[in-house]
C-alpha cells in the first residue's frame, strides 16, 4: 500500500488544480478558496512559500507556468485570467485577460511561451499572443464546441492546440494564413471529456472522461503507411486504445509523464491509477498496463494530477478533501 | 419561468406527509454504528421547497423514500447515495433547479465518504438526459453555487423562509 510522500494542507476548500513550474522546483496549487499557493522544497520537506489569498474574486480553477518559468497564469470562475510576474519573491499581477462570458476553466502556454490559450463555459477557446511589456493580444476567439470547454492544452513542441469539452468531443486547432481554426474533431467518448494530455512526442493524445474511460489517440500524417485517410491534407487522429473498467466514477484529470511515459489518472472514486504502455507494442494498437493503483489516495474526489517535469516518478495530486499530496513512484520504473 | 406568465403547473396534485421516523432500540446507543439509510436521506430532502408552489418536494411527490437508495459502508469505506426525483410534469422547466437543490442539500450535509448521484426518475421528463448530465457535473454545480443570486431562490433556501419570485439564471441552465 503506497502512502503519500507528504500531505500539504492549507487550502480552506477544494483544490482544483496542481501544477509544477518547468524546473520542477515549485508546485503551485489553486482552488475554491480564491487562493493560489506556492510550495517549494526546503531541505527534505515541501513547505508553503507563498499564499496569494485573493488571487481572484471567485474559485481559481487552473494555474499554469510559462516555459521560461518566470510567469504564472491563473484562470478563474470570475471570468478572467491573471498573469503574475514571479521573477522575484514579490509576486505581482501584471495583466488581467478579460473577454470570456463566464467561468474560465483552463489556461495553457505554448511550448515557445509566445502564445496562451484559455477556455470557458461560454463554449469558446481563445488564443492570445504574449507581447512585450505584459501586453496580451487576443488572436482568436473560437466558439467551436457546442458546450463548456473543460480543458485546453498546447502540443509539446508545435503551435497546435487541443481542447476537451462537455459536448463529449476533443478538438484540435492550428493556425494557417494567420487564422486559427479547428482541423480535427475527435469523437468517441460518451460523456464530458474532462482532461487531455499529449505525450512527449506530441503524436499521441490521452483523454479522460465522465464516461469512466481513458482513450489514447494516435496522429496519422498525410502519406502515412497505414493508409489512414487524411482529408484536406491535415493530420488525422484515431482512437487506438480505450482503457475501461478501471475507474468507478468520472475521471477528472490525466497526466502523461514526458520522462517515463507513464500515464496517471485522478478519479471521482478517490483513486489514483498509473498506466504504462507495453514495450514493443504495435503503434496502431498499443496496450497499456495498470502498473499502480492507490485506493483512497485522498478522502474525496481527486481533481488533478501532475508529474514533476524534472524528477521522474514524482507526482502531485489535488483533491476535494482540500489537501495536496506528493507521491514518490520511482520504485515502479 | 414560463413565458405564458403564471405558474407552469397550476393545479398540482398534493400528497400527504410521512410522519416522524419511529424510534428503534439502538438509536441512543453510542456503541452501535449509525449508518445512513433511505429514510434518513429522505428526511434531509423532503422539506425542500418547490420553486413555484408553497409546498415541499414531499408534498408534491417529487421525492419519496422509495426513490432514495443508500449503500453506506461506514467510516473508512466508500458508500453511495442515489436519489431519483420526479418532476410534476414532463416539461417542467424547474426540474433542473429542483435537482440542484436536492444535490446541494445532500452535499452540504452528508460526509465525504458517500458519493451522491441525483437523477430524474427515468421516463418522467423530456430533457432527462441533459438534466442528469448537468447535475452530475460538479464543476457546473460548484460554479452555480458561487452565484449569490441563485442561492436566493426559495428551493435553495431554508424551509421556513417565504418564497420569492423566481427568475431563470444563466449560471444554471434551465433545460
Amino acid at each position: 500500500m503506497t502512502t503519500a510522500l507528504q500531505t500539504l494542507t492549507g487550502h480552506k476548500d477544494r483544490v482544483w488544480n496542481v501544477s509544477w513550474n518547468p524546473q520542477g522546483t515549485i508546485l503551485t496549487t489553486c482552488g475554491t478558496d480564491h487562493s493560489i499557493r506556492i510550495w517549494a522544497k526546503e531541505g527534505d520537506t515541501w513547505t508553503s512559500k507563498n499564499v496569494m489569498s485573493d488571487a481572484h474574486s471567485r474559485t481559481v480553477r487552473c494555474v499554469a507556468w510559462s516555459p521560461c518559468g518566470n510567469t504564472l497564469a491563473s484562470a478563474s470562475f470570475d471570468a478572467t485570467v491573471n498573469i503574475w510576474d514571479c521573477k522575484t519573491a514579490d509576486i505581482e499581477c501584471v495583466a488581467t485577460l478579460e473577454g470570456h462570458d463566464n467561468e474560465v476553466k483552463c489556461v495553457s502556454w505554448s511550448a515557445s511561451g509566445s502564445l496562451l490559450a484559455t477556455c470557458s463555459r461560454d463554449k469558446s477557446v481563445w488564443v492570445w499572443e504574449v507581447g512585450e511589456d505584459d501586453e496580451y493580444e487576443c488572436l482568436a476567439v473560437m466558439p467551436s464546441h457546442t458546450q463548456d470547454v473543460k480543458k485546453v492544452t498546447f502540443h509539446p513542441s508545435l503551435d497546435i492546440l487541443a481542447s476537451a469539452s462537455y459536448d463529449n468531443s476533443i478538438k484540435l486547432y492550428k493556425e494557417s494564413n494567420d487564422d486559427w481554426s479547428v482541423f480535427c474533431t475527435l469523437n468517441g467518448h460518451e460523456s464530458t471529456v474532462w482532461s487531455i494530455a499529449f505525450d512527449g512526442s506530441g503524436q499521441r493524445l490521452a483523454s479522460c472522461s465522465d464516461d469512466r474511460t481513458v482513450k489514447i489517440w494516435q496522429e496519422y500524417q498525410p502519406g502515412n503507411n497505414e493508409g489512414i485517410a487524411t482529408p484536406n491534407n491535415e493530420p488525422a487522429w484515431k482512437c487506438v486504445c480505450t482503457l475501461s473498467g478501471f475507474h468507478n466514477r468520472a475521471i477528472y484529470d490525466i497526466a502523461w509523464c514526458r520522462l517515463t511515459g507513464a500515464i496517471a489518472t485522478s478519479c471521482g472514486d478517490d483513486v489514483i491509477h498509473v498506466f504504462k504502455e507495453q514495450p514493443q507494442a504495435d503503434k496502431n494498437a498499443p496496450m497499456f498496463d495498470l502498473i499502480l493503483t492507490i485506493p483512497q489516495a485522498h478522502t474525496d474526489d481527486v481533481n488533478s494530477v501532475s508529474w514533476n517535469p524534472t524528477v521522474a516518478g514524482l507526482l502531485a495530486s489535488g483533491s476535494d478533501d482540500c489537501t495536496v499530496k506528493l507521491w514518490d513512484f520511482t520504485h515502479i520504473f | 419561468m414560463s413565458g405564458r406568465g403564471g405558474l407552469e403547473n397550476i393545479n398540482p396534485q398534493v400528497y400527504g406527509r410521512a410522519g416522524n421516523r419511529p424510534e428503534g432500540p439502538n438509536d441512543w446507543n453510542d456503541d452501535v454504528p449509525d449508518l445512513f439509510d433511505a429514510r434518513e436521506i429522505f428526511d434531509l430532502i423532503r422539506h425542500i421547497r418547490d420553486p413555484e408552489h408553497p409546498l415541499s418536494l414531499e408534498e408534491l411527490n417529487v421525492v419519496e423514500e422509495s426513490a432514495c437508495e443508500v449503500e453506506d459502508m461506514g467510516e473508512g469505506g466508500q458508500g453511495k447515495v442515489v436519489v431519483h426525483f420526479t418532476p410534476t410534469i414532463p416539461h417542467c422547466s424547474m426540474a433542473s433547479l429542483i435537482g440542484l437543490s436536492i444535490r446541494l442539500k445532500l452535499l452540504q450535509t452528508l460526509p465525504a465518504r458517500l458519493k451522491v448521484d441525483v437523477r430524474i426518475t427515468p421516463g418522467t421528463h423530456a430533457s432527462e438526459l441533459a438534466i442528469n448530465k448537468q447535475l452530475a457535473d460538479k464543476e457546473r454545480v460548484a460554479a452555480a453555487v458561487e452565484n449569490p443570486q441563485l442561492l436566493e431562490l426559495p428551493c435553495l433556501r431554508l424551509p421556513e423562509q417565504t418564497p420569492i419570485e423566481t427568475q431563470e439564471k444563466t449560471v444554471w441552465s434551465v433545460v
